[in-house]
């Protein structure tokens, strides 16, 4: 049976239909999943992320050990609060997780996905040994993301005591508010808030969100407002086999200083110096039909796959993340049930605040 | 939320709908519970007008948010009308899935087959409601 997080009864109460989604009980829908997108892109909307892991890690070797641990440099938290996207990677330079990295009081928070938990808390675990750091999980806490133009507004009006904290903080930083932690931070290409706090007081926070205003949104919309925004999921975009060069996440590498010898770096150096093979583009179907995963890029310069596609709700047409050849440019076909159909290489994001800003 | 089965369509197990209509050629559409099943509909390929089809062939495609999914041929012959307004409008599939999102209508080979599909009661058992 999946996990439930502590707010399974409230998805109930608002007409969640639940799925089975990486062993938890979530809700993919509450009614429908395009107005649930609309509302993020034009009001508010708060989704359970409550199946996304919190690891603490601390010690004084903790800077030492996450700048080994990741392919981006925490050295670049300047001061606590500020927050770090960053890849993780095996030694072959395949990516183990994505992730978000907080330098905090008691050193740095990570935030990584659900479904990789137990291989990303093995590995972690195991890198920190030789520096003697405290990897600490706290599955005890559950998270609410508030995403939208007026999320930061509903937030306040829904949890007063939160508001000189949310005035506070500038998009990528998060702080801790007793037992809670805030950040401004998220996932839709929207202003917004994540908010981490322990499981039993989160029910109240739900509810208060939603008297204020706030619509509860599904992981269905979820998944179109992250790809309108252009963002990477974990198992699409990339995984172990994949390396972040191909999966545009190479602003996320810091190759300086030069000596700094995370995992990963040798091989990441290597297939830099031969040349990356391919690159990650956006797509704009011209022709008909719906992109989706899997499905097979034609250009000029070979083949490519579709890795997440799907019908943007705010554009009205299909989108796509795709891999493709690093010489692809232009115009592609993509083969949609046994039928090439026209499709052009754009510039992510496609949708940024709620405009489109792919060309 | 409950599902609607009107009592004087008739029903194939692959969750199309099939209406009599006077001039003796059966209107086609996908049910209720297709469309909740499927979710937002955000695309509709529909077959062309003169087509023969057979029973059980692809007449078309409905697809969603989050997935496409084929529409079968119910009952062999002749595609004699389309729903052009369906494609421009492919959400009325979810508003009003038994009236404005008829997708085809097929002049039967055999009038007789009409009579072979599911009653409502039937259809309903099928999906459990």
């Amino acid at each position: 049976m999946p996990q439930r997080t502590p707010l399974f009864d409230a998805h109930a109460a608002a007409a969640g239909k639940l799925v089975d989604f990486a062993g938890w009980s979530l809700p993919i829908h509450y009614g429908s999943q395009l107005r649930e997108h609309e509302t993020v892109r034009a009001g508010a909307g708060v989704f359970d992320v409550s199946h996304m892991t919190v690891i603490d890690v601390s010690g004084p070797q903790a800077t030492a050990f996450l700048q080994r641990l990741l392919a981006n440099d925490v050295a670049r938290l300047g001061f606590e609060g500020k927050a770090l996207y960053s890849a993780m990677l095996n030694p072959q330079g395949g990516v183990i997780d994505d992730l978000i990295v907080y330098r905090t009081a008691w050193d740095y928070r990570l935030v990584v996905n659900a479904a990789t938990r137990d291989k990303d808390l093995a590995w972690i675990t195991e890198q920190a040994q030789p520096f003697g750091v405290t990897v600490d999980e706290r599955p005890q806490l559950a998270m609410l993301a508030v995403q939208g133009p007026q999320a930061r507004a509903l937030t306040r009006a829904a949890a007063p005591q939160l508001a000189g904290l949310i005035d506070s903080l500038k998009v990528f930083q998060g702080l801790p508010a007793g037992g809670w932690f805030v950040a401004r931070t998220g996932y839709t290409g929207e202003d917004g808030l994540e908010i981490m706090l322990p499981g039993d007081e989160a029910p109240a926070l739900w509810q208060a969100l939603l008297q204020a205003g706030v619509a509860p949104v599904g992981l269905g919309a979820r998944d179109t407002l992250r790809l309108e925004a252009g963002m990477n999921l974990y198992g699409n975009e990339m995984d172990e086999t994949m390396s972040p060069l191909a999966a545009g996440m190479g602003w996320t590498i810091a190759w300086e200083p030069a000596g700094r010898d995370f995992i990963g770096r040798a091989a990441l150096e290597a297939e830099r110096e031969a040349g990356v093979a391919h690159k990650q583009v956006g797509l704009l179907l011209e022709g008909k039909g719906v992109l989706r995963a899997g499905q097979t890029v034609k250009t000029p310069a070979g083949d490519g796959i579709v890795t997440s596609g799907t019908f943007s709700p705010s554009l009205k047409q299909s989108i796509a993340m795709a891999r493709v050849p690093a010489a692809a440019e232009g115009r592609v076909e993509v083969e949609i049930r046994g039928q090439c159909e026209p499709a052009r290489i754009v510039r992510m994001p496609f949708v940024r605040h709620g405009q489109a800003v792919f060309e | 939320m409950s599902t609607t089965v009107p009592a004087e369509l008739k029903y194939v197990d692959t969750h199309e709908w099939l209406r009599l209509e006077a001039d003796g050629s059966i209107t086609v559409g996908i049910t209720d519970h297709a469309q909740t099943l499927l979710g937002d509909v955000v695309y509709i390929d529909l077959p062309a007008v003169g087509t023969r089809l057979n029973r059980g062939d692809t007449a078309g495609v409905v697809e969603s948010v989050k997935a496409a999914s084929d529409v079968y041929v119910p009952i062999e012959g002749e595609v004699v009308a389309v729903n052009e307004a369906l494609v421009d409008m492919p959400e009325q599939v979810n508003a009003d899935p038994y009236g404005e999102a008829w997708f085809f209508r097929i002049m039967p080979a055999d009038p007789g087959d009409y009579a072979q599909a599911m009653g409502a009661e039937q259809y309903k058992e099928l999906i459990g409601v």
